[in-house]
């Protein structure tokens, strides 16, 4: 199908549309070693039950992300941002604490800014993700991304995508009313590089100039 | 022709699109084929000795490739030509990974898992465990600083009469600490390391420099360095944390070795607390004397630093009060604790910061000790040589500086007379402090190319850890080449490229700047030899005309004697605005002017926001930034974000960068001087000072947290000081 993109990590299955039962059924082998006991202790011995345990811990996860579409198993543990970044080789999220303490990590989830550190992929199921790399339209910057060129919202660059969907949902929710606002609603967002009167500038901007974000 | 955007405002970054789109590819975001994931296993004790380490259940947890700790970790060569005749100690170094059963802090890592995920690897590190001998440790500078040693050979300087600032009509001596503070870029350290053949090694790794970290990896693993690509395209941040190669580097390089595959590690955010360096915690006393009329008398001026038990780092915070100001009498004395924690390294103004703090706390102190403007202080006792060599400046317009900054932040709305400004219910008070740090120009090499099509290739070897390397330079080429920036490409982060130094000590504008300066004007200067003619060459055209399909030169660059004949400096003013609340001690700080004579500046709107960032981490320096030990067990008990506080967007006002922007006539054909680390240095003690105006509060410790304010409301209302 065309809106499917393969994922890169050669344990993950891409399956279309079936239920992880299903796909669990079909497995011959856990079949065969579910019958079998001599088979599964030998198994267990060769360390085939942890192989196994790998293929029974994943689940099924429909996710549209940038406006492809993705079916995949992932391990319950694995983040939204792991799941980015090393699965789907997305890698414009920024990983800084893994622990929502940075907001470097910040995507969107139906509209509004998550933690994808702090967010399991499998409950990102049958919802849309967009990330820094689908914010702008082919070649045409969003005007978040615009205006942090401008103002130089930046300078290593490592929040910044985090920085910039951020703001796009400040705006969006209603929370860039004055300087004082948008302060305190991005102050989720570390920047250690110091850009945030620039980060602010940029965003009154683009709240001034009144497009859609 | 000219791009008439570089010479007014300044270039937008060059790579600022990549980074606003995402497409910015850091170390961890290469995917090489077959990578895998390594994660460290850090010691749970302080000091002692591992007795044995049980890997078993990692091993077999699923995915996993290895387990690698001393007891298998294959010999390390570099390390092994330390150590020296039997029963004398090992000379102090760098700390080295894996290399015997030692403890020499919490969390020195002890292990690397390798596995094929990284929730893999990182379950089965916590599956490793191992069993210790302990040993008593000692992690508090307060408590051990009778066992200090002079740092160095420069532990100690004199100049005129020893503690001749006692003789002075007016004195005083106080004590200043600084707690240890961590870089914390907002990138996490971490590499890729693969080995394409037995002596063939490439890594995507976080540095401030691929040549050095090139030359690091080959002393550690005794490779020619040839053999070492080190690739570092992107670097989200560092401030002194990436100019070693550390144990994570190490440890990544030998378990690709191991596995026989490409393994990525990226330190958590916790170890970057206790893995990469710190600045350190120090401790400080300054003696200071005046004239009734504000003529220093003399200064002293002691350290004591904490350093680690392996490895002395010596950052000299007390040379700022030799050099800062024309005073006859300065004696210095800087020494170091060692203790059962990390290495401390460079951080962002290393020493100077530390120094700064104390000294322009010092002369505030003094200031309203004799009644007179800090200001006017600094303007009497104001150096116009150098006053530890008697060199002339190669130039110095900080008197200008003073006066821009004071008109910037409304200095005549500020009270001699602390607590004495109210507004809203704050407290109300202004502060400056200022910085200065050595101007270098280093060598470096460009190669510049002109291409048929008319784009200008700029190749070095330089890094960029967020300042705007790449946009200052093509900014340099533009003009003296006569094209617009956008038909310039500046590659660079790639050891394989043409020699630039590591990006720190503010010295890569002046360095590579020149490289770049002399490459471009021996390029055209072959053009217009070509053509036989001066005039601005049309480069397309001669090429043509010539049948050639590019230009090139190799230029190598480097500072001469004008280095020798003269001392150059950067200098930095802050000036600030705080309001403090009177009960809860919170400070806010409501303005900030920064001001920079750091020669002709090249690239306005980066160098911009450069000193914005300094300003904001000093800002973290003065009011929250302190890493907190429990030495009870020898633990960092802070080491996150939420714990460890910097600065956040709502912690910010609006900062204003003001250059004096004249260029310096000898440093460089830029006449361009460094300012990254002046950015920083100073800010920390006019912060304090605006809190002594505004309370009638003197901190001497920070940051200035607002525990340490409480109970100004009292004092404050009843006796203004
Ligand atoms: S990485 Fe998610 S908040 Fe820091
Ligand atoms: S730009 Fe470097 S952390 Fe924000």
């Amino acid at each position: 199908m065309s809106d499917k993109k393969p994922c890169k990590s050669p344990d993950n299955e891409v399956l279309s549309g079936e239920s992880r039962r299903e796909f669990l059924k079909k497995s011959t082998l856990l079949t065969a070693i579910a019958l079998t006991p001599g088979v599964a202790v030998k198994a267990a011995e060769g360390q085939w039950d942890e192989k196994l345990a790998g293929v029974f811990e994943k689940m099924l996860l429909h996710v549209e992300v940038n406006g492809v579409k993705h079916s995949l198993m992932v391990e319950p543990r694995v983040t939204l941002l792991d799941l980015l970044r090393e699965q789907l080789d997305l890698t414009g999220t920024k990983k800084g604490c893994d622990h929502g303490q940075c907001g470097a990590c910040t995507v969107h989830v139906d509209g509004h800014r998550v933690n994808s550190c702090l967010t399991l992929g499998v409950m990102v199921n049958d919802k849309k993700i967009t990330t820094i790399e689908g914010l702008a339209k082919g070649d045409q910057l969003h005007p978040m991304q615009e205006a942090f060129l401008k103002h130089d919202g930046f300078q290593c660059g490592y929040c910044t995508p985090g920085q910039i969907m951020s703001a796009v949902a400040c705006i969006r929710e209603g929370h860039a009313n004055s300087e004082g606002e948008i302060r305190e609603y991005m102050s989720g967002n570390i920047c250690r590089c110091g850009a945030y009167p620039n980060i602010v500038n940029a965003i009154q901007e683009v709240k001034d100039g009144g497009q859609t974000v | 022709m000219k791009d008439s955007a570089i010479n007014k405002e300044g270039l937008s970054r060059i790579d600022g699109r990549l980074k606003v789109t995402g497409a910015a590819r850091y170390s961890a975001e290469y995917t090489p084929a077959g990578m895998v994931y390594g994660v460290l296993v850090g010691s749970t004790i302080t000091k002692g000795s591992i007795r044995s380490i049980d890997t078993k259940a990692a091993e077999k947890a699923p995915g996993v490739l290895a387990v690698i700790s001393h007891f298998n970790c294959p010999k390390i060569p570099g390390y092994q030509i330390a150590s020296t005749e039997a029963g004398k100690p090992e000379p102090k170094g760098t700390y080295k990974l894996f290399y015997n059963n030692k403890i020499l802090f919490n969390g020195q890592p002890i292990a690397v898992v390798v596995a094929d995920t990284f929730e893999r690897a990182l379950f089965a590190a916590t599956l490793v465990k191992a069993q210790y001998t302990s040993q008593a440790y000692q992690t508090s500078l307060k408590n051990n600083t009778a066992s200090a040693f002079a740092a160095g050979e420069n532990g100690e300087s004199k100049r005129g009469t020893v503690a001749a600032w006692k003789t002075a009509p007016v004195k005083l001596e106080q004590e200043y600490v600084i707690p240890s503070e961590v870089h914390n870029p907002m990138e996490l350290h971490s590499i890729i390391a693969h080995w394409d053949a037995e002596d063939k090694l490439t890594v995507w790794d976080k540095t401030q420099g691929v040549k050095d970290t090139q030359d690091g990896i080959a002393n550690i693993f005794k490779i020619p360095k040839e053999n070492i690509q080190v690739n570092s395209k992107f670097v989200g941040g560092a401030f002194g944390s990436a100019l070693q190669v550390w144990p994570h580097e190490v440890a990544a390089i030998i378990a690709a070795r191991v596995v026989k595959r490409p393994v990525k590690l990226m330190l958590g955010r916790a170890d970057m607390f206790t893995s990469v360096g710190y600045r350190p915690h120090t401790w400080q006393k300054i003696g200071i004397g005046a004239t009734e009329d504000g003529k220093l008398v003399g200064i002293s001026h002691e350290a004591i630093g904490q350093t680690s038990t392996y490895e002395d780092f010596n950052e000299e915070p007390v040379s700022v009060s030799r050099s800062t100001y024309a005073c006859p009498n300065v004696n210095t004395n800087y020494k170091l604790t060692a203790l059962d924690i990390g290495s401390p390294t460079w951080m962002r103004g290393p020493g100077e910061a530390t120094g700064a703090f104390a000294l322009e706390s010092a002369l505030d102190e003094l200031s309203y000790a004799l009644n007179i403007d800090p200001i006017e202080l600094r303007l009497k006792n104001y150096a116009e040589t150098d006053p530890e060599s008697g060199k002339p400046f190669s130039s110095k317009y900080l008197n200008e500086a003073y006066k821009m900054g004071a008109d910037h932040i409304g200095w005549t709305d500020r009270s001699p007379k602390p607590a004495s400004v109210t507004k809203d219910g704050w407290l109300i008070g202004y502060g400056m402090g200022g910085g200065m740090f050595g101007a270098y120009r280093d060598q470096a090499t460009c190669r510049a190319v002109m291409i048929a099509d008319g784009t200008l290739l700029l190749q070095t070897a330089v890094s960029d850890i967020g300042p705007g390397t790449g946009t200052a330079m093509v900014s340099i080429a533009a003009e003296i080449m006569d094209i617009p920036a956008g038909k310039i490409r500046f590659e660079m982060g790639d050891s394989s490229l043409p020699y630039a130094p590591s990006q720190g000590g503010s010295s890569i504008t002046a360095t590579v700047g020149s490289a770049v300066n002399d490459a471009c004007k021996e390029l055209k200067e072959k053009f217009s030899q070509l053509a036989g003619n001066t005039e601005t060459p049309d480069y397309t055209k001669i090429l043509k005309d010539h049948n050639l399909s590019k230009l090139e030169v190799t230029t190598a660059s480097k500072g001469g004697d004008n280095m020798n004949k003269y001392a150059m400096y950067s200098w930095s003013v802050h000036f600030v605005k705080v309001c403090v609340h009177p009960t809860t001690g919170v400070v806010k700080v409501d303005k900030v002017v920064c001001v920079a004579d750091s020669g002709h500046i090249v690239s306005p709107k980066t160098a911009r926001s450069q000193i914005v960032g300094g300003a904001i981490g000093g800002i973290g320096m003065a009011l929250m930034e302190e890493v907190i030990i429990d030495h009870r067990y020898g633990k960092l008990v802070n080491n996150n974000f939420a714990d460890y506080h910097i600065p956040v967007n709502a912690d910010i006002p609006q900062i204003e960068a003001l250059f004096i922007n004249k260029p310096d006539p000898y440093i460089n054909p830029m006449g361009a001087k460094g300012m990254g680390e002046i950015a920083l240095i100073g800010m920390a003690g006019a912060v304090a000072n605006a809190v002594y105006n505004a309370t009638g509060k003197r901190i001497r410790q920070l940051p200035i947290t607002p525990d340490k304010l409480i109970g100004i409301n009292q004092s404050a209302m009843v006796n203004g000081s």
